[in-house]
């Protein structure tokens, strides 16, 4: 069985999707998939998705509406208009949601790490994050990923 | 041509189509053929590339007026 290990470092709705549409791809063309979440990665594992965010700030290739200035992409409030518009985006366009995409790589026997470090640094609980989750550090994703087809880091 | 189950993945972005066929194909018996419909402009070459690599044979695809149907073999 061919197999793939991605490492999800980013915690925003734009990079989050990467991860959980290449994990649960593989896993449905037969690869068995393991996503190791460090950093801000650990976000994706979280059971409320919420907080998962896009900023047009610092980020000039976000294609918008209208041309935007820094000044005004600073303001109160911008972060979530601008998550909103993505979202309705995305749903507009026959996207599937995070949570959607989540729940399908689960479903397709994908194995979620959460950097056991990582929690333990932003103070985070066990308690924050989905069931069915292991735990585990950089020698626990090298075990896998030594024995990979593709191994990426996202 | 004749089919044994439709899947309808109209309005769906990548990869959704490919995610719900491979569930479509996961309860039917081997030979049996799915019919595949959807509006994805990629699907064309992600269910090819989606029967080379699991072995379920692409019968045929065809286009018309913005929607794509797929036959689709289990093998």
């Amino acid at each position: 069985m061919k197999k793939m290990a991605i490492i999800a470092t980013k915690g925003t709705l734009d990079m989050a999707y990467p991860p959980f549409i290449l994990a649960s791809t593989a896993a449905a063309l037969g690869y068995e998939v393991q996503v190791f979440f460090t950093f801000y990665g650990l976000q994706l594992l979280r059971k409320d998705l919420s907080d998962v965010k896009i900023s047009p700030l610092a980020n000039p290739a976000m294609p918008m509406p209208l041309p935007m200035p820094v000044m005004v992409q600073m303001l109160p409030g911008m972060e979530t208009i601008a998550t909103m518009m993505m979202k309705d985006k995305l749903k507009k366009k026959g996207v599937a949601s995070l949570e959607e995409l989540r729940a399908l790589c689960l479903e397709a026997d994908v194995k979620f790490v959460a950097c056991q470090m990582t929690v333990d640094l932003f103070d985070f609980e066990r308690s924050d994050f989905i069931d069915n989750i292991e735990y585990g550090g950089a020698a626990t994703f090298m075990e896998f990923a030594g024995d990979t087809d593709i191994c990426l880091f996202v | 041509m004749v089919f044994d189950k439709e899947l309808d993945a109209r309005g769906l972005g990548c990869p959704l189509p490919i995610l719900k066929t491979k569930k479509s194909l996961a309860d039917m018996a081997s030979g049996q053929v799915l019919k595949i419909i959807c509006t994805d402009s990629g699907s064309m070459k992600d269910m090819q590339a989606f029967a080379n690599q699991t072995g379920n044979v692409l019968l045929s695809s065809t286009e018309e007026k913005g929607e794509y149907a797929f036959l689709m073999q289990k093998k």
